[in-house]
């Protein structure tokens, strides 16, 4: 096996040679280590000793192949084996990556594997071609050999050459014994056989180093091709680097030349700065002079005006007029001077006054919002305190003090009005821990709130949800039945308002209304009644006793005639003339107590209810809070007062705010915002 | 709202007396004196040329009549009618003359702001003030009418005089920390005078009435400075309008900056309303299908109708570019005014002509921006109530007031 395994990469004949191998390989071996073998001695206990020697060699040889191809660089076998064959050379035209893999296993499976005809056959070629080469060789060493030996010289030669062969170790060729010389055909032949194995072997070891050299040639090759492609590498970034260094003097120089600029920049802000500092002082300098010569000019001219006497210059009045205040003008003196003064800081300090006031009630007005709001965060904060009492060491810690606080609230509510400088103090402070102390608790309850948010969305709440909102619904119909109430009854006083004509209804409306009224109105209107029908009597009797009287008058009258007529036959007329005047006072009398009835009558004319100001559906919806303002369904940031149809507005106003306004531009006023709809 | 018939007037001059009973207004040499209610003619007066200043006095008796040109003022009393009375300053010229608040004393300003000349109506005397400043504004009465500031120039340095108007006592005189004082302002209550400094330097000073220097404010420096300023009727605020197209706000106490308005290109709060004001031809049944039509038509100035719309935020706003190279450039805040309650600050921008900005001082945030077609020439608030009219030099009236926005056509007959 392993004999086969060794012939394998020489050729094919080693395999028509199968019949032989047993003892040829044992040559073949021997030949092959022939110097070790050298004290080699043929006897019994040869084989056995050969076969020892063939098991180690055996292992040692193919130790030695597989380090061979296993360390041989892939490139290089590649290329000698291209090289060698061409034919073959398709096997290892794969790209180096896949190749690599290919080649040891190759190798090693040629020699360890049993499929020998497979690997005979890809090797067959070099074998062949070896073969080949090996022809002139084998001539030209036939003809040197002829040249060696001739017919006259045999039996040195063979005796030079037994020696020659057995000074290698072979077996001797004749025997030695009988110096005849003739020749042992077996051992010849044996030694022929061996020789040519070793030649052969030799042949393969030549070749197998061509392929090395060819091999470690290719690999210098691609050595110094690396090496040429490093080398350009090499000189590229050279010159890169060269290339860089340039820019980079460049760049500097650029640099530098910038700062100069900049420099000369400077420089030249500098002097312009200068220059513009000098001329505004130049400037200044000459708008001085100038209106120095203006004001001169000015006086002068004011000189000249007042020294020319100028006739125009006058005031031509009718008569003078009094003062707007109707006092008269007074004389400068210290006097008033001192008066004007007093005045003027009277209306300062009067100012000062009225903003003082104004602060001190805004400052009052602003620490009850403080004392309020420190109130309301004491009662928040307390009943926790007491529910958490044992809870948290640092609510523990904060205990003792906030009892402070609280002392010292009281103390600075009552010191407030005091402001004092401490109590203020106190006051801001304690204000400044509750609100703390506030904060920490809405943070906690954040963090609660967040907890149950992200921990639990349990039945708790949903219950609770659903009840919201039932309850939400109550509610909404609570409102509805509210609202429709609050309809019925608008419309209702609107009835009663819009259509008074509507006498049955109205009347029945004012009934519903106005009964407990109606029914007082009825109660005075009987007793008003009842006096009326008095003063009727009275009246009659009077009337009544007028006619008697008229009649007795008249009786009287003609009685008078009569009288008279016989008085004036009897010429005595003082007597009866006092008593004409008692009588005519009497129906005089009457009148003036019948006046009292028609006074007293219009004293009890029950004054028409008053037109008490009846309120709109919408105001009473406002009140109620059932609706938004009327005038502003989308929180338009006006003042609510669109419902005022006179006031002309831009349509897009009107639609904004839900109004719509007449779009007349030729009739409006402004004056009637606050009249309602209705 | 009703409307006169056209009433000519000449220089703009047309003035309603203090009391609101009367109408003056001036015809080339003529002022005519009307009766609020009726419109009827109640006095007509004849000047001796053309009137190129009038104004009534404070209790509305008399009216003064200046004209520049010929140096003369003339007044005119509304009780006696054939009294008269007439100022010549002379060759000293004039170029101002207004009443004091009692309405018995004139003050002339004469050319080259030479003097102040004090003429009273009650007694010959004659006052000069002398080294008036001459600037933006150099006078102001305090709103009582007791004290009169004045700007001065002496010795290249400013100066400020408190007068007493009674007998036009100096009071108070005092140097100011100023470069070159631009204009006096008191406030409302007369206790605290605003003194400004020109547009080079951005500078307030706050001076007591009894010339103690309360504060000094300074926004920032070397750019172009103060433009405008304004007090709240009730002295709390100060309003400082600059050329970096900001307003910002003093308060009365610490006299530090309370807030800045800016006025952006584009208004992105969400809070504030922009009114565009759109312009369409009137035609009678003006409907909207017909509005394409009208647009592409166009209209002349007096057919146009327009009103307010409401745009939906982000508004750009329309900027016109100043031009640097000029002096007194076209941007930053030219003019505020407070509302009588204190409550609105109204703004315009001189690089956003066509805009007003109105802002709410109790929420300290912009309220409203009115977006006009055409430059806003001027705008005043209602002097009883929150309510603001503009102008911008057409036939048109626009009035806000934190309801809406109106335009209203004035009628005119051509």
């Amino acid at each position: 096996m392993a004999a086969v395994l060794l012939v394998a990469p020489g050729s094919r004949k080693a395999s028509n040679l199968q019949a032989n191998l047993r003892s040829a390989d044992r040559r073949e071996l021997v030949a092959s280590h022939g110097p070790r073998l050298t004290k080699y001695v043929p006897g019994s206990g040869r084989w056995a000793r050969f076969r020892r020697f063939h098991r180690r060699h055996v292992s040692d040889t193919s130790g030695v192949h597989r380090d061979l191809c296993a360390e041989k660089p892939f490139i290089a076998t590649c290329v000698a084996l291209a090289l060698r064959s061409p034919a073959d050379s398709q096997l290892f035209s794969h790209p180096a990556d896949t190749g690599d893999r290919w080649t040891p296993a190759m190798a090693e499976s040629s020699l360890e594997s049993s499929n020998m005809s497979c690997n005979s056959s890809r090797l067959m070629y070099p074998s062949r071609n070896h073969t080949h080469s090996s022809m002139p060789l084998s001539k030209q060493s036939y003809s040197v050999l002829s040249a060696f030996c001739s017919e006259g010289n045999i039996a040195q030669c063979i005796s030079y050459i037994n020696q020659e062969m057995s000074s290698l170790g072979f077996p001797a060729l004749c025997n030695e014994l009988d110096s005849g010389g003739d020749l042992k055909a077996v051992s010849v032949l044996n030694n022929m056989y061996e020789l040519l194995q070793l030649h052969r072997r030799s042949l393969r070891a030549l070749e197998e180093l061509e392929t090395e050299q060819l091999k470690s040639a290719s690999h210098l090759e691609h050595l110094k091709l690396c090496n040429s492609r490093l080398k350009e590498q090499l000189e590229q970034s050279r010159r890169e680097s060269t290339g860089l260094c340039e820019r980079e003097r460049q760049l500097q120089m650029k640099v530098k030349s910038l700062q100069n600029c900049l420099k000369n920049e400077k420089e030249e802000v500098q002097k312009l700065q200068n220059i513009i500092s000098s001329r505004a002082s130049q400037y200044n300098h000459d708008m001085k002079r100038k209106e120095r010569e203006f004001s001169k000019l000015k006086e002068r001219l004011n000189q000249l005006l007042i020294d020319k006497k100028d006739k125009r210059l006058a005031i031509e009045v009718l008569n003078y007029v009094g003062r707007s205040d109707g006092k008269r003008s007074l004389w400068k003196t210290g006097k008033t001077e001192a008066r004007n003064e007093g005045e003027m800081y009277q209306t300062l300090l009067n100012d000062y006054e009225s903003r003082q006031k104004e602060l001190l009630v805004e400052n009052a007005e602003l620490k009850k919002v403080l004392q309020q709001m420190k109130k309301e965060m004491v009662s928040i904060l307390s009943p926790r305190k007491h529910s958490q009492k044992g809870e948290t060491i640092d609510d523990s810690l904060d205990l003792p003090g906030s009892e402070n606080e609280e002392e010292v609230c009281d103390s600075s509510r009552e010191t407030l009005e005091l402001s004092c400088e401490h109590a203020r103090e106190q006051l801001t402070n304690s204000i400044r821990q509750q609100w703390r102390r506030l904060k920490n608790h809405m943070e906690k309850l954040d963090n609660q709130a967040s907890l149950v948010q992200n921990g639990s969305l349990g039945d708790n709440e949903v219950i609770s949800r659903k009840s919201h909102e039932e309850t939400v619904e109550k509610l909404k119909l609570e409102i509805q039945q509210c609202k429709d109430f609050i309809q019925t009854q608008q419309q209702l006083w609107q009835q009663q308002l819009s259509c008074p004509c509507d006498d049955e209804t109205a009347a029945l409306l004012n009934d519903c209304y106005m009964l407990e009224e109606k029914e007082r109105l009825k109660e005075e209107w009987r007793l008003f009644d009842e006096q009326k029908k008095n003063f009727e009597k009275e009246r009659r009797n009077f009337t009544e006793a007028a006619i008697r009287l008229g009649h007795e008058r008249k009786a009287f009258e003609e009685d008078r005639a009569m009288w008279l007529k016989h008085q004036f036959l009897n010429m005595t007329p003082f007597l009866d003339r006092n008593k004409s005047q008692s009588a005519l006072k009497s129906p005089e009398a009457s009148e003036v107590t019948v006046a009292p009835e028609s006074q007293y009558h219009n004293a009890f004319s029950t004054p028409k209810a008053a037109p008490a100001k009846i309120p709109s559906t919408a105001d009473l919806y406002r009140t109620l809070r059932l609706l938004p303002d009327h005038g502003s369904p989308r929180s338009q940031p006006k003042n609510g007062n669109w419902q005022d149809s006179d006031v002309i507005l831009s349509r897009d106003v009107s639609a904004k705010s839900g109004f719509l306004g007449a779009a007349d531009c030729s009739i409006y006023s402004l004056v009637g915002t606050e009249s309602s709809p209705n | 709202m009703n409307f006169s018939e056209v009433f000519k007037h000449t220089n703009q001059l047309c003035r309603v007396s203090p009391d609101g009973k009367y109408l003056a207004t001036c015809v080339q040499y003529r002022l005519v004196v009307r009766d609020v209610s009726s419109l009827q003619i109640l006095h007509l007066y004849t000047c001796l040329d053309q009137v190129t200043c009038m104004e009534w006095s404070s209790d509305s008796q008399f009216i003064l009549c200046a004209m520049y040109k010929r140096a003369l003022v003339q007044v005119w009393s509304l009780e006696q009618p054939d009294w008269h009375c007439k100022i010549d300053e002379g060759s000293a010229g004039l170029v101002s003359s207004r009443w004091s608040p009692d309405g018995r004393h004139i003050l002339n300003t004469t050319e080259f702001h030479l003097r102040v000349t004090v003429w009273s109506l009650c007694s010959k005397s004659v006052s000069y003030i002398k080294y008036p400043k001459a600037c933006q504004k150099g006078l102001d009465f305090s709103r009582d009418g007791r004290y009169v500031a004045l700007a001065e120039r002496r010795d290249c340095k400013d100066h400020v005089s408190v007068f007493v108007c009674d007998d036009w006592q100096l009071l108070r005189h005092f140097e100011t920390d100023t470069q070159d004082l631009a204009g006096v302002e008191w406030s409302p209550n007369g206790c605290v005078l605003a003194v400004w400094d020109t547009c080079l330097e951005y500078r307030v000073l706050l001076y007591s009435l009894d010339g103690r220097l309360l504060s000094t404010y300074s926004a920032y420096e070397w750019c172009l400075g103060i433009k405008s300023i304004a007090w709240s009727a009730s002295s709390q605020f100060l309003a400082i309008g600059s050329y970096d197209e900001k307003v910002r706000i003093l308060n009365h106490i610490t006299w530090k900056k309370l807030i800045e308005f800016e006025h952006p290109a584009t208004v992105s709060n969400s809070k504030a309303v922009v009114y565009k004001e759109m312009e369409r031809r009137h035609v009678g049944g003006c409907d909207d299908l017909t509005l394409h039509h009208q647009i592409t038509l166009g209209g002349s100035l007096f057919n146009t109708q327009s009103k307010y719309e409401i745009c939906p935020l982000p508004v750009q706003i329309p900027v016109v570019k100043p031009d640097s190279d000029r002096a007194n450039p076209k941007v930053g805040i030219s003019s505020m005014a407070f509302s009588v309650d204190s409550r609105y600050l109204a703004t315009k921008n001189d690089n956003m002509p066509s805009c007003v900005w109105v802002w709410d001082i109790q929420r300290l945030r912009l309220l409203a921006v009115l977006e006009q077609t055409a430059p806003v020439r001027c705008f005043q608030w209602d002097p009883r109530r929150p309510r603001l009219a503009l102008c911008t030099g057409s036939s048109k009236l626009y009035i806000w007031s934190p309801a809406g926005c109106i335009s209203v056509p004035v009628p005119v007959e051509e």
